[in-house]
């Protein structure tokens, strides 16, 4: 009996735990699923993604509107974009050097600016109530959803829907995949690269302020722990699939809540190990999806990894 | 409202051009000089000439890519200025490039509708679908819609090509060798429907091409130009390819291959056995290849490209792994690695050798040294380099191939196509050689460097070389090959001795008849 009750209480609480972690993962994911769909690699979301985070957070903390901070975290988020972008289309620049650099200079520029807010408390995002239906403390606590996992869902579909079916996915698949063929369209390949990651930006600046203001909900220089790097390998996994890239989200969130889930029954032997579990998943999948023989299915043609 | 019903509404016909006296000076080349040529509405006009002869500067001329020093162009007879290639589609002037210009991940619909000025911001794929439908019974060519691009076979892909102008409403189409990647069936079939619209009076052809047989089959009017400028042009019917060729190449003299030596009961030197490997994507590419080339044959394999080809290469050359298969020189194991290459005497060149076999960024010298550079005199010692000798090699190497450089240190990238390829050949060829595989080995050289490289072969196998030659170009193989085995789908097809055979027989079972 107890087993079976044990059992549960890790299951729900990995359920939990998937929505809550997978948040910021699915975000970037689908940034740089767009990002890449145009043809260019931004490595420079992690750095992204704490600039985030540490934007939402100041903003929260002085508007105290957590709302807002979560667009200044977006709009920040185009702007480091807006020069990976820009950088980019300089010529022989590469893209992957410059994801790198632009990694570094974002989390810099946000442990600088964010000494200040390590602090304070700011106002953070609220949840909805998905449990009002039962009275199990437990479920009631893990269907406390939040609102941005719902809206990156919505984004997923829409991404997805939007890349097949509208004018706009259509030039951004045709620029990803043959530059020469693009040009000879008539399409502005360097303009849609530019915009392209700059909404990849967007994403991914939105995906750093759940951290700071929804979970863990405060700001700290640990935030993030490269989860903006794996949310790039997630895309490989998800074969730059939107609908896939929020599946492996979730399983990237379930494998995060391991550990915790653990040690909420008292399991408390390898917890490092199992807080690890995002890393080697994150290993094992690129040993599993890549091989020397092979090239990525799927992979947009013009990416700098695959040509 | 669907373009389809715009044309049958408002029939385009087909349109004239004109150029006259057009000029482009880049720099201190003259591309084009003085260059006039007139292409009535409703004919399939052929623009013949060498690489570099200038034929890409003028059509990109008339579409807007460059802006001529001087002359100008005429549509229907009104002249026009055409300052990009926007301009160009909506005078209807469209071009077929040499290479594909779809997007390999979309479907062939999704190809088409983004290829429109005017695709909606939300495209309703059921009304687009049916409006392409509509368009395609209006065209006598016929393409799957909803498989990807990378799905259709090359002839597919040409037709999609051609049909993606037809759907712009374009009236006067720019081919660019539209049959490099064809077979000889799908070349006529796509000629033929060409040439059907054109007798119809519905488009006007221009073919930039290198094929005399193309040029008789099909064209009705040909210019011809040698260094930038107009030497001939007339009725096809007037002209005998014999007066096309002497227009083409001018007074260059041409080297002769020798003639074949007839070996008598040669001994097989190579043989490779059951040869199974997979490609980048690990679909089969090769299945059960069997082959053995004699000592003074040579052994050509024709196919379209894409057919298993490169992957055979690269196996024999050591860069693919084989799946399953044995390989065998006389009689005795062989894997291709650098050591068993030196005792079995294999050598081998292939196209565009600054991609395949040459370091662009390396000097002449070192490139020439690969096959030597471990070796007394250039390493005295094991993992030392002497440079003198090197460059004293690299010298007579020069000298004896006639490669043009400034010197042996230039970057053999700074080299032009045919004396990279000479450069390559003096590396691989001054040796003893017993084994050469050669892959497209004339590839987009001028007729000097392509008779020189055929005669080369030609040594070699009367030297008592066993020659494997692939090629796409079905001309070399006739030329050159003493047996001929035909590559589809990555299986050999077909194997036959050359005085058994002929082109449409090898043609067919290139397509995959057999």
């Amino acid at each position: 009996m107890f087993e079976d009750s044990a059992l549960a209480t890790v299951l729900l609480a990995m359920f939990a735990g998937a929505i809550r972690v997978s948040t910021p993962f699915l975000f970037v994911s689908l940034g740089e699923t767009l990002t890449e769909k145009s043809g260019r690699i931004n490595l420079g979301l992690e750095g992204t993604l704490v600039f985030g985070a540490m934007s939402g957070y100041a903003i929260s903390y002085h508007t105290g509107s957590p709302w807002l901070g979560v667009l200044v975290a977006g709009l920040c988020g185009s702007c480091f974009g807006a020069l990976h972008g820009y950088l980019c289309k300089l010529p022989k620049v590469n893209d992957i050097a410059i994801g790198i650099a632009l990694m570094l200079f974002g989390t810099g520029l946000a442990f600088f600016f964010g000494k200040a807010y390590i602090q304070p408390q700011a106002p953070r995002l609220p949840s909805i109530s998905f449990g009002f239906w039962t009275d199990m403390p437990a479920l009631r606590q893990a269907l406390e959803i939040n609102p941005l996992f719902l809206l990156g869902i919505v984004l997923a579909f829409v991404l997805w829907w939007g890349l097949k079916n509208t004018r706009w996915g259509l030039t951004v698949r045709t620029t990803g995949d043959s530059a020469p063929a693009a040009l000879a369209l008539g399409i502005n390949v360097n303009q849609v690269r530019l915009l392209s990651t700059m909404v990849g930006g967007f994403f991914a600046g939105v995906g750093g302020s759940f951290l700071s203001l929804y979970y863990p909900g405060s700001w700290t220089e640990g935030l993030s722990s490269g989860q903006g790097l794996m949310a790039v390998a997630l895309v490989i996994f998800a074969r730059w699939n939107p609908l896939y890239c929020f599946l492996a989200a979730l399983l990237f969130g379930a494998a995060g809540a391991l550990g915790p889930a653990l040690q909420s029954i008292g399991i408390s032997r390898g917890y490092h190990f199992f807080n690890a579990a995002p890393y080697i998943m994150t290993l094992l999948i690129m040993i599993a999806s890549t091989s020397p023989k092979r090239s990525l299915k799927g992979a947009p043609g013009e990416l700098s990894i695959t040509k | 409202m669907s373009l389809a019903v715009e044309t049958q509404a408002d029939v385009r016909r087909a349109i004239g051009v004109e150029t006259i006296g057009m000029t482009k000076i880049f720099g201190s080349l003259v591309a084009l000089d003085d260059v006039s040529i007139r292409v009535t509405p409703g004919s399939f006009h052929a623009l013949l000439g060498e690489n570099g002869a200038g034929k890409s500067t003028l059509v990109k001329c008339m579409m807007g890519f460059y802006q001529p020093t001087k002359g100008s162009v005429l549509v229907n007879d009104a002249e026009v200025e055409i300052p990009n290639p926007r301009a160009a589609h909506a005078l209807g002037i469209g071009m077929v490039y040499q290479h594909f210009t779809l997007v390999p991940s979309l479907t062939a619909a999704e190809n088409l509708v983004i290829s429109r000025a005017d695709t909606p911001a939300i495209i309703d794929w059921a009304k687009e679908r049916k409006g392409l439908e509509a368009f395609l019974e209006t065209t006598p060519f016929k393409v799957p819609l909803n498989v990807p691009v990378s799905g259709l076979s090359a002839g597919e892909k040409q037709k999609l090509e051609i049909l993606k102008q037809l759907y712009l409403d374009q009236r006067f189409l720019i081919l660019d060798e539209p049959t490099s990647v064809l077979t000889p069936d799908e070349a006529d079939e796509v000629l033929g429907l060409l040439r059907g619209m054109t007798e119809a009076g519905d488009l006007t052809i221009l073919m930039i091409t290198h094929k005399f047989r193309e040029v008789t089959a099909y064209a009705d009017e040909v210019t011809v130009l040698r260094r930038g400028r107009m030497v001939g042009a007339g009725k096809v019917s007037d002209l005998s390819v014999n007066d096309m060729s002497h227009m083409m190449i001018g007074d260059t003299t041409i080297r002769e291959s020798a003639a074949r030596q007839v070996h008598a009961d040669a001994k097989l030197k190579l043989e490779v056995a059951g040869l199974f490997a997979e490609d980048d994507e690990q679909l089969p590419a090769l299945e059960a290849i069997n082959l053995k080339v004699h000592c003074g044959e040579i052994l050509g394999i024709a196919g379209v490209s894409g057919n298993g080809q490169s992957e055979l290469i690269e196996v024999l050359s050591g860069q693919r792994t084989p799946s399953d298969g044995r390989i065998f020189i006389d009689g005795k194991p062989y894997e291709p690695e650098r050591k068993l290459m030196d005792t079995f005497k294999v050598f081998g060149f292939s196209e565009e050798p600054l991609k395949n076999v040459a370091v662009p960024r390396m000097s002449v010298a070192e490139n020439m040294a690969f096959r030597t550079f471990d070796k007394a005199p250039i390493s005295p010692f094991k993992g030392w380099l002497s440079p003198a000798p090197m460059r004293q090699k690299a010298r007579d190497l020069i000298a004896s191939y006639r490669v043009k450089t400034p010197s042996t240190e230039e970057p053999i990238e700074n080299l032009s196509g045919g004396n990279v390829q000479r450069a390559i050949l003096a590396r691989e060829l001054s040796g003893e050689v017993d084994i050469l595989i050669v892959a497209n080995p004339c590839f987009g050289l001028d007729f000097a460097s392509v008779a020189e490289i055929r005669a080369q072969i030609m040594d070699q196998r009367n030297r008592g070389a066993a020659v494997l030659l692939v090629s796409e170009d079905l001309d070399e193989i006739l030329e050159l090959a003493d047996t001929v085995a035909v590559m589809s789908e990555g299986k050999i097809t077909y194997t036959s001795p050359m005085d058994k055979t002929d082109r449409a027989t090898i043609g067919h079972a290139m397509a995959g008849h057999h």
